[in-house]
């Protein structure tokens, strides 16, 4: 018999003790210590997926009871099935490589062993969230790596801009919270239990209505806490944040937790069809939309960012059109390729001494070959090239969503091909040409970046651009604290080994699990369509052209891109400012809440009317007080007077009423 | 009022209201110097006549009862202005001192 | 003489003792209070160890005459809802002596006196059985916090003093007018006496007569806990506070409100309770929300967690008036967990306010670079405040949350904003105050943690953790002593029982039918 509890409890002792003592050890001890607790956790997870065959015989642990009140008894609970399984191999083994990276990237860093304590809260909060089994658990985990998404996003605490993000990304969540902590209520008195064995098994006889309220309050869960419209605007702004915890966190494993989420309801969501056809239209709507984003940034943290949310909706579009096994294939792939894109992006970074702008890199592949090499994998299988792990998890949503409905597919294969192309648009902009970079200190705006085209335009809309990054947009967005070395450099073993394994998974990873085949038991598999080969040959045509149409603008045809933005003109403008969404937020919800609590609530309201009544009470008083005071002469003629006065008032009362009554 | 009258009614002792009656000139009489007098010893005095008057009408009653307590509270009535005379004339020597008036317009202090 | 009455007498005989030192002896001084509070604090942990389960009616029970005519009796006992609560005071009044060792300076021997003195009423309110005593605590308590924010605290205190005071006393003179009335119907100022004779119908309250009562207590409560929008004086009264005013004030003075409304509002009148429950929660929403946006834009720290609190204690009303098992002991909870997390807020923003002499949240910036362990502690709390699960404030508001769910949706629906709202005001404080570029005068003043500031926190966040990992070392009790109150509710008609509401009481520790004599002896 396995102990669960040992798998999350391994980082958390590493948390502790690199919290605690963190700062008086060496960093060779810190990263000992952080990145033995998640390969021994690893290993954990190994040996029991081995002794329950894989999650074929479930295993159900109880340790104590957290909560209990009334009818409401929670338990701190334990489980592992097929889906937790894959979910704990994903976290735990992708988990250790981005740890091993870390030692590397981070080896010059400030505030080591606080990067590697919060690093392992997260696996902590994580991996609680995969293995819980009940619904509060589950957003123990929610809440909890959400916490070290902020803590991480605001490493670099000192940047205004980094912190700004930090708080953004844990409210917006917070709003995506709401709606899964009411989906939990309503489950409790459906249900009268947050267990999800309890729940899911009574699922199937509950009035519709309930459960679709039910799976569209947790699909608001999942849009904020997996990066879906309307919330996804916090996973932008995320990539403030070191790299490894781009890749760790808002790519591989925390982002996909709403995906998690939605396929361990599938037993509600699946009697709730117009809850599914919600989740299906905001996945493939989020899909389009951020890649159309991803399209015109610069940044290469940017351009992987928006991709990430855009297969994340692909994700969603999976779970919505009932390929849940699709779906989690696809987290699975996805976490290989992206967790890639972005360490190789951060191994470009390093090679550039900071860099992020693409502008200011190119010709790199002389310099850094291994992290070319990989990185180009990593941009196949993005790309769905045949073979490749990318293709056989989006070829299965996609043949799916055409049995759900045709037009999905097309807009799926359109997303498909733009996907390709601005992946690949960064990888020859990063790799191929001559490097651009290496006059440290000069700004990269105007006359600099004219003489190479490609952004003669931007500029000129750019203000509300530099608006988000007030600080440090003209050196290094992440601070990575290396010194510009003039040429750039390939990263250290540490760094690229973790890379060549996840390339190797990338590219093989689909052959290697067939996901919807061993999840066959929990989901069934997808019907047959009719002409998959065809719908197959499309979308692998959309990868191809989206590739080539890349190689041509940006390697063989370096004018096009320059003249297509004049062309596009406004609408360039509102895509490369990311459809001004963040600018309506704030002038539609940030400012008129604080805008309404000062003036209306706080000094309107609180200060004005409440205080008001009270001060005018004080007032009132006193002013009353100040006519009674007159009567106060200090003349002892008239206050007699008034004795008198009172005296004959009182006798003359008592006689008129009939004197006094014995 | 008939002479005959009278003699019947006076052969069994004053009446009671002759008493009261002339307690209530006394007291009207003080309650009227207190108010429109400005000498504080004028002042002072009617106080006096109005205690004076109340004991007058206590000592009627007590004997229209036949009860004691009337002239026990004369008794405490006499003490107490007996003592109030003796602060009082002490206040009003002291005030004299200090303000070389004894108008008691002029003495309003205690306003505010 | 038992334990309770221990409890209750050693801080008095500590007021006094503290009042006839001489002045000149100010460390013996100190010395000699803090060990009358830690005294007092162990001998209140024998309550814990001595309390038994399951016992239908007060333990610890003490009951002698105080006033022979009208009778009033010294009538002291404890149940599961006095008992943490009462943990809750003796703990916090050691902590509170320790931070302000350095901070006052002057007038020190009535600082200490006035606090236990604090204490020693605040026990009182929490353990006292008989009506008449139980208001005399009530008084005594508001006596030494006039002193407290008078004397120590900071520029407007004078102001806050007197808006405090005035405050308070138009609620309890209501309630004082009640008491009497219900003296003159049931001949007896016992608490259990009155319920009984309540109960069994000896007392025949007309409706409108009801209604009444209930108002009177109600309003003196609700303007303690504070409910909107009778919160003002709260803000002021915290921003002119001395740090241990404050502390006592947020984590134990509040909670008189909250422990009056489950004590003595909802067995007495549940009828009217009930019936007056809808406007009592749209008030408990409106403040939990305009709480949290009022916090929201504050530019002084305590006045930011003072309007926190407002929010806070909103759920806790919620969480009553919901009348449902789930929702009643997560209002008792939360109200420990406000306790502590609030608590530690003041106690945090107090360390920073000695340091730079200034609440001004634009005057920080950068903490977290000069006092990691600082930022540290004031970063969990800050968790614990704004719900983060595994720390306690999540414990409470779920079930608070679930309970108003149970009861109608809608206001789980409006209260959870203010689970939103929360996150928006403390991060966006946080994030001002100890993270970006270090300000230059934080740079030179601001230092980290001293040993007896660490003293001071750690027993708050071992709390924290404790209180949200391991409830049930705590709800037990609590659920146990609110079962009896909600079966006397529901006897009088009060709960609509939907079908799994039903079910989930069958399967909680209701107590065996006691009805109106539950309380008795």
């Amino acid at each position: 018999m396995q102990n669960l509890w040992l798998i999350p409890a391994l980082p958390f002792i590493g948390f502790l003790i690199n919290g605690i003592l963190g700062r008086k050890l060496s960093k060779a001890v810190v990263s000992a210590i952080a990145v033995l607790s998640v390969v021994l956790s690893f290993g954990l997870v190994v040996s029991v997926g081995l002794s329950s065959g894989w999650g074929e015989h479930p295993i159900h642990q109880h340790y104590f009871t957290w909560i209990r009140s009334g009818g409401v008894d929670i338990g701190w609970d334990f489980m592992v099935d097929k889906l937790t399984m894959i979910m704990l191999m994903v976290v735990t083994g992708i988990g250790s490589l981005i740890h091993i990276y870390a030692t590397g990237y981070m080896a010059h860093e400030e505030g080591y062993y606080r990067f590697f304590a919060y690093l392992n809260l997260f696996m902590f909060f994580m991996l609680n969230l995969v293995l819980g089994a009940n619904y509060l658990l589950l957003f123990v985990g929610w809440e909890g790596v959400g916490l070290c998404s902020y803590l991480l996003i605001g490493f670099y605490f000192v940047k205004k801009s980094a912190t700004t993000a930090g708080n953004k990304a844990f409210i917006v969540n917070r709003i995506g919270d709401f709606g899964f902590s009411l989906a939990m209520f309503l489950i409790f008195i459906t249900f009268g239990s947050l267990d999800f064995g309890k729940v899911l098994s009574a699922a199937p006889g509950k009035p519709v209505e309930v459960l679709t309220a039910i799976a569209l309050l947790m699909l608001l869960g999942a849009t904020g806490k997996s990066a879906q419209i309307p919330l996804y605007v916090w996973l932008p702004d995320a990539m403030e944040g070191p790299t490894p915890v781009s890749a760790l966190i808002h790519a591989a494993t925390m982002v996909t937790a709403g995906v998690y989420m939605c396929s361990r309801s599938a037993a509600i969501f699946l009697k709730a069809p117009i809850a599914m056809e919600t989740v299906a239209i905001v996945g493939l709507a989020t899909a389009v939309f951020a890649a159309t984003i991803g399209l015109t940034q610069y940044d290469i943290k940017k351009v992987f960012a928006y991709s990430t949310v855009s297969q994340l909706g692909y994700m969603f579009l999976g779970v919505g059109v009932g390929a849940f096994s699709a779906g989690i294939w696809h987290l699975m792939t996805h976490a290989f390729f992206k967790a890639l894109l972005f360490m190789g992006a951060g191994s470009v970074i390093h090679a550039c001494g900071g860099e992020q702008d693409m502008r200011k890199m190119g010709g790199l592949k002389k310099y850094t070959p291994w992290t070319c090499g990989v990185l180009a994998c990593a941009s196949l299988a993005i790309a769905g090239v045949p073979g490749t792990s990318g293709f056989f998890s989006k070829d299965a949503i996609l043949t799916a969503a055409y049995g759900h409905a045709p037009w999905m597919f097309w807009v799926g294969v359109v997303t498909a091909g733009m996907t390709a192309f601005y992946v690949w648009r960064a990888f020859w902009m990063t790799f191929w040409g001559e490097y651009r970079g290496g006059d440290a200190g000069h700004s990269h705006d105007h006359g600099h970046a004219h003489t190479h085209g490609h952004d003669d335009h931007a500029h000129a809309h750019n203000h509300s651009h530099d608006h988000d990054h007030d600080h440090g947009h003209s050196h290094s967005h992440d601070d990575h604290g290396h010194d510009h070395h003039g040429t750039p450099h390939e990263s250290p073993w540490s760094m690229l080994a973790p890379l060549v394994v996840l390339a190797f998974l990338s590219l093989a990873g689909g052959f290697l699990f067939n996901v919807p085949k061993f999840l066959e038991s929990m989901f069934p598999l997808h019907e047959e369509v009719p002409n998959e080969e065809m719908l197959m040959g499309v979308s692998i045509f959309a990868g191809l052209i989206g590739i080539a149409l890349s190689y041509f603008m940006y390697v063989a045809n370096k004018e096009l891109p320059g003249k297509i933005r004049k062309a596009l003109g406004g609408i360039y403008t509102l895509v490369y400012n990311k459809y001004f969404v963040d600018e309506f937020y704030d002038a539609t919800v940030v400012r008129p809440i604080i805008e309404g609590s000062t003036e209306v609530l706080w000094h309107g309201l609180d200060q004005g009317v409440i205080d008001g009544a009270v001060n005018g009470a004080g007032t009132g008083s006193r002013s009353i007080g100040g006519v009674l005071k007159h009567l106060q002469s200090g003349n002892i003629r008239s206050y007699a007077t008034w004795v008198v006065v009172g005296a004959v008032i009182l006798l003359i009362t008592v006689g008129m009423n009939g004197g006094l009554i014995r | 009022m008939d002479p005959q009258v009278l003699m019947q009614t006076l052969g069994k002792g004053v009446p009671t209201s002759w008493y009261l009656a002339l307690s209530a000139v006394l007291f009207t009489i003080g309650v009227a110097g207190f108010i429109l007098r400005r000498n504080i010893i004028t002042v002072f005095m009617c106080i006096e006549l109005m205690l004076n008057a109340v004991n007058l009408s206590f000592i009627a009653f007590a004997h229209e009862h036949r009860q004691v307590s009337g002239h026990l509270f004369t008794f405490f009535v006499m003490v107490v202005a007996a003592a109030e005379a003796a602060v009082g004339l002490a206040i009003i020597l002291t005030v004299f001192k200090n303000r070389s008036t004894l108008n008691i317009d002029e003495i309003d202090s205690l306003k505010n | 003489m038992n334990l309770l009455d221990l409890v209750i007498a050693i801080p008095a005989i500590g007021f006094l003792v503290a009042l006839i030192i001489p002045r000149v002896m100010e460390k013996i001084t100190r010395l000699l209070v803090m060990g009358f509070a830690l005294l007092t604090f162990v001998v209140s942990l024998g309550l814990v160890s001595g309390f038994q389960s399951g016992v239908n009616g007060l333990q610890f029970e003490s009951n002698k005459i105080w006033i022979a005519n009208p009778e009033i009796h010294y009538h002291v006992g404890i149940d599961g809802l006095s008992l943490w609560l009462i943990i809750l005071s003796t703990f916090l009044t050691p902590i509170a002596i320790l931070l302000s060792w350095k901070y006052v300076q002057h007038r020190i021997k009535e600082f200490y006196a006035f606090l236990l003195l604090l204490e020693c009423g605040l026990v009182g309110v929490f353990a006292a059985y008989d009506l008449f005593l139980f208001y005399t605590f009530w008084e005594v308590v508001l006596v030494p916090m006039y002193f407290l924010i008078g004397i120590w605290g900071h520029d407007r205190r004078i102001y806050a003093t007197v808006k405090f005071f005035l405050y308070t006393m138009v609620g309890s003179v209501l309630m004082l007018a009640a008491i009497i009335f219900l003296y003159t119907q049931a001949h007896t100022f016992d608490y259990a006496e009155i319920l009984a004779q309540l109960g069994s119908g000896k007392i025949a309250l007309d409706h409108g007569t009801e209604t009444l009562l209930f108002l009177a207590f109600f309003l003196a409560f609700a303007i303690k806990v504070p409910l909107f929008p009778l919160h003002t004086w709260l803000p002021d009264a915290h921003v002119e506070a001395p740090t241990a005013g404050s502390v006592m004030l947020a984590s134990v003075m509040l909670k008189m409100g909250t422990y009056g409304l489950v004590r003595f509002c909802l067995p007495m009148f549940p009828i009217a309770a009930k019936e007056n429950a809808p406007w009592i929660v749209i008030l408990a929403i409106t403040g939990i929300i305009v709480g949290a946006l009022v916090a929201l834009v504050q530019p002084n720290m305590k006045k930011l967690v003072a309007y926190s609190s407002v929010s806070h204690l909103g759920f806790v009303v919620l969480g009553i008036f919901s009348f449902t098992q789930v929702g009643l002991d997560g209002a008792v909870y939360q109200m420990l967990n406000h306790g502590i997390s609030t608590g530690a807020l003041f106690l945090l923003v107090g360390f920073l306010y000695e340091r730079q002499h200034s609440l001004a949240i634009k005057d920080f910036g950068g903490v977290a670079t000069v006092a990691p362990w600082l930022s540290i502690l004031f970063l969990i709390t800050t968790l614990a405040s704004i719900g983060l699960p595994t720390l306690n404030n999540f414990v409470g508001e779920f079930l608070v949350l679930q309970g108003a769910a149970q009861a109608n949706f809608s206001w789980a629906v409006f209260a959870a904003f203010g689970v939103i709202l929360s996150a928006c005001y403390m991060l966006w404080m946080y994030q001002r105050v100890f993270f970006g570029a270090l300000a230059h005068s934080v740079k030179h003043h601001v230092t980290d943690l001293s040993p007896r500031e660490w003293a001071c926190a750690v027993p708050l966040i071992v709390m924290m953790v404790w209180m949200g990992m391991y409830s049930q070392s705590f709800i037990p009790a609590i659920s146990e002593a609110n079962a009896r109150i909600l079966d006397r509710t529901a006897k009088a008609g009060l709960i609509k029982m939907t079908p799994h509401v039903a079910v989930n009481a069958g399967t909680s520790n209701f107590a065996p039918a006691g009805g109106g004599n539950a309380h008795a002896r």
